[in-house]
C-alpha cells in the first residue's frame, strides 16, 4: 500500500532523511518512531505530497504521488501533528468543507459526516464553533474529517500529543475499529511506546534521518533484547535528549489571542 | 468549482460572523469622514474646491476596499499558523481553485465593506451628481476589490510571521491610501509627487469612483478602466504564482 525506497530529503546543507525504504502493506497499522527531530513529520510530509523529495521514490496504492498528485491525494486522509481546524467554523461545517474539497457526492457527503459525528462522540456539538473545542475534541474531529472521503491510508502524526488518557484510549480504539472494519491502512508517528505496542502491527524506528530497525513489537524487543518497546527504543536510539527548533507559531498564537480578546 | 465556492464561503461566514472586525473596519473609514471631511471641509471650501465631503467620500470607498481586501488576504497568515491552510494545501483540488476561492471571498467581503461605506456616506449628506452613478460607481469598487484582494493573496503567500504583516501595513498599504489621491486633488502636484500618485494602483480605482459618482475625473474612464484591469491581470498571476510556491 505504501511503498517507500531510498527516500533522501536534504533542506540545504541539513540532511533530514537520508536513504530510507520501507513497505507498508494493505490493512496494516505502521508505527514510525524516533526522537524529535529524527525525521519523522519530515517523512510524512513527503509522503503526503507536501514536500519534494530530494531524491528516491514513493507509491501510494500504487500511485507515484509526484505525477498523480490528485489522485493520490484522494486516497489518504491525514492528521497532522498539529491542528489543521478551521476553528472559525463550526464540526459540522469543518466536515462539510472537508467532502467538497475531496468530492465526496452531496448525500454521501453528510451521511458520513453524520455516521463519522456519532462514532467519534461529536454529533451533539456539531453546531459549536471549534473554538470551543477541546483539544480531545479537536483531535477526534481532525480524525473524523480525515476519514471522511473513505481513504485507502489514514497517516496521523502524533495525533495523541496532548491528549488526556482518556481521549487518547478513545482515539487509538476508535483507529484499531476502523483498520479492521475497513481495512483503512494506518501510518502513524508517535511518542508513546505503549501506544505503538498496543495498536502498531509493524514498527521502524527512525533515528538522525534513518531507520535504525524495524519489525514487530516483538521482534524489536528480541533483536536488542529488552523486555519492552521503550527499552529497546532507549537501546537503539540512546538516551540523550534531542532539542528541536522552536516555532514561531507559538509567538503569534499570543499575539492573535490578544487581538481577539 | 466545488472548492472555489465553499472557499469563497468560507471568507463570507468568517466576515459575517466577526461582528468586532466589522464594527472597526466601518469604524476607521466613518472617522476619517467625519474628522477630515467636516474638520478640513472650510478650508477647502475657501480654497475654491466646493464641499470636502463630496469630494473625499469616493476617496474614503477607496480606502475601505483597500484595507479590507489587502487584510483579508494577509488573513491567510493566520490560516498558516493555526494550520487551516494546510487542510486546503493537501487537498485533491488544484492550488489555482483555492487561490481563486480565498481571493474572490476577500473581494466579496471588501466589495460589501466599500457599498456599507458608501451608504453611510449618502446618510452624511455625499450626494452623488445624479443615480445612475452607482452602477458606475459599483463597476469600480468590483475593480479595486479585486486588483487588492490578489495583492493581499500574494502577500498573504509570501509573508510568514507578523512582522512581516506590520511592514505591510505600514510601508505597502498605508502609503497606497495616501498617495492616491483619496484625500486630496491631483491637480498641480509637484512633479515627483504627481509621478507617484500615477504608479500607485489606487490612484485610477479612486480616480474612476470620483469620475462616476461626482462627474470629477483627473484621468477618464477608459483610462482607469484598463489600468485596473491590467493591475489585477498582474497580481492575479502573481497571487498565483505565489501561492503555488507555498510549502506546508
Amino acid at each position: 500500500m505504501i511503498q517507500v525506497q531510498h527516500l533522501v530529503k536534504n533542506f540545504g546543507e541539513v540532511a533530514a532523511v537520508r536513504d530510507i525504504s520501507f513497505d507498508v502493506a494493505q490493512g496494516e497499522i505502521f508505527a514510525f518512531l524516533g526522537p524529535n527531530g529524527a525525521g519523522k513529520t519530515t517523512t510524512i510530509k513527503m509522503l503526503t505530497t507536501l514536500l519534494q523529495p530530494t531524491s528516491g521514490s514513493i507509491e501510494l496504492d500504487g500511485l507515484d504521488p509526484r505525477t498523480r498528485q490528485k489522485e493520490a491525494r484522494q486516497r489518504f486522509g491525514i492528521v497532522f501533528q498539529d491542528p489543521s481546524l478551521d476553528a472559525e467554523q463550526t464540526a459540522y461545517e469543518n466536515m462539510i468543507l472537508h467532502g467538497i474539497l475531496y468530492h465526496v457526492p452531496r448525500q454521501l457527503r453528510e451521511a458520513r459526516t453524520e455516521r463519522l459525528l456519532k462514532l467519534f462522540e461529536l454529533w451533539d456539538r456539531r453546531d459549536s464553533y471549534v473554538k470551543t473545542f477541546s483539544g480531545g475534541m479537536k483531535r477526534r474531529l481532525e480524525i473524523a474529517r480525515g476519514l471522511l472521503h473513505t481513504p485507502r491510508i489514514l497517516f496521523l502524526d502524533e495525533p495523541t500529543l496532548g491528549l488526556d488518557p482518556q481521549s487518547r484510549n478513545l482515539l487509538w480504539t476508535h483507529v484499531k475499529h476502523l483498520n479492521e472494519t475497513e481495512r483503512t491502512t494506518v501510518f502513524l508517528t508517535t511518542h508513546y511506546m505503549d501506544e505503538a505496542e498496543r495498536v502498531a502491527h509493524r514498527i521502524a524506528i527512525i533515528d538522525h534521518g534513518a531507520i535504525v530497525a524495524q519489525g514487530t513489537p516483538t521482534e524489536l524487543k528480541q533483536q536488542t533484547q529488552t523486555d519492552s518497546l521503550e527499552g529497546a527504543f532507549l537501546a537503539l536510539t540512546g538516551s540523550s535528549i534531542r532539542d528541536e527548533a522552536a516555532n514561531s507559531a507559538d509567538g503569534l498564537r499570543q499575539v492573535a489571542k490578544m487581538w481577539r480578546r | 468549482m466545488g472548492a472555489i465556492y465553499i472557499l469563497w464561503l468560507r471568507e463570507l461566514k468568517r466576515y459575517i460572523r466577526s461582528r468586532v472586525q466589522i464594527v472597526v473596519s466601518l469604524g476607521q473609514p466613518c472617522l476619517y469622514l467625519l474628522a477630515l471631511g467636516f474638520g478640513l471641509g472650510p478650508v477647502f471650501q475657501q480654497a475654491g474646491h466646493g464641499s470636502y465631503l463630496q469630494f473625499m467620500a469616493p476617496g474614503v470607498v477607496g480606502m475601505t476596499i483597500l484595507f479590507s481586501s489587502v487584510f483579508s488576504g494577509i488573513a491567510m497568515l493566520w490560516d498558516r499558523q493555526f494550520g487551516f491552510l494546510k487542510e486546503t494545501l493537501v487537498a485533491p483540488v488544484s492550488r489555482m481553485q483555492i487561490m481563486i476561492g480565498r481571493t474572490l471571498g476577500g473581494a466579496t467581503v471588501a466589495i460589501i465593506q466599500g457599498s456599507l461605506i458608501l451608504v453611510i456616506c449618502l446618510v452624511a449628506g455625499f450626494r452623488p451628481h445624479s443615480w445612475i452613478a452607482i452602477p458606475t460607481a459599483f463597476l469600480f469598487v468590483v475593480m479595486i476589490a479585486v486588483v487588492f484582494a490578489a495583492l493581499g493573496t500574494a502577500l498573504g503567500s509570501a509573508i510568514k510571521d507578523m512582522q512581516g504583516f506590520q511592514l505591510v501595513m505600514n510601508f505597502l498599504v498605508l502609503p497606497l491610501f495616501f498617495l492616491s489621491g483619496a484625500l486630496f486633488p491631483l491637480a498641480n502636484l509637484p512633479p515627483v509627487m504627481a509621478f507617484i500618485t500615477r504608479l500607485d494602483p489606487l490612484t485610477y480605482g479612486v480616480d474612476g469612483l470620483r469620475g462616476a459618482l461626482i462627474n470629477v475625473w483627473h484621468f477618464n474612464a477608459a483610462t482607469d478602466i484598463s489600468v485596473l484591469a491590467m493591475i489585477a491581470a498582474v497580481f492575479v498571476s502573481a497571487g498565483a504564482y505565489l501561492f503555488s510556491k507555498i510549502e506546508a
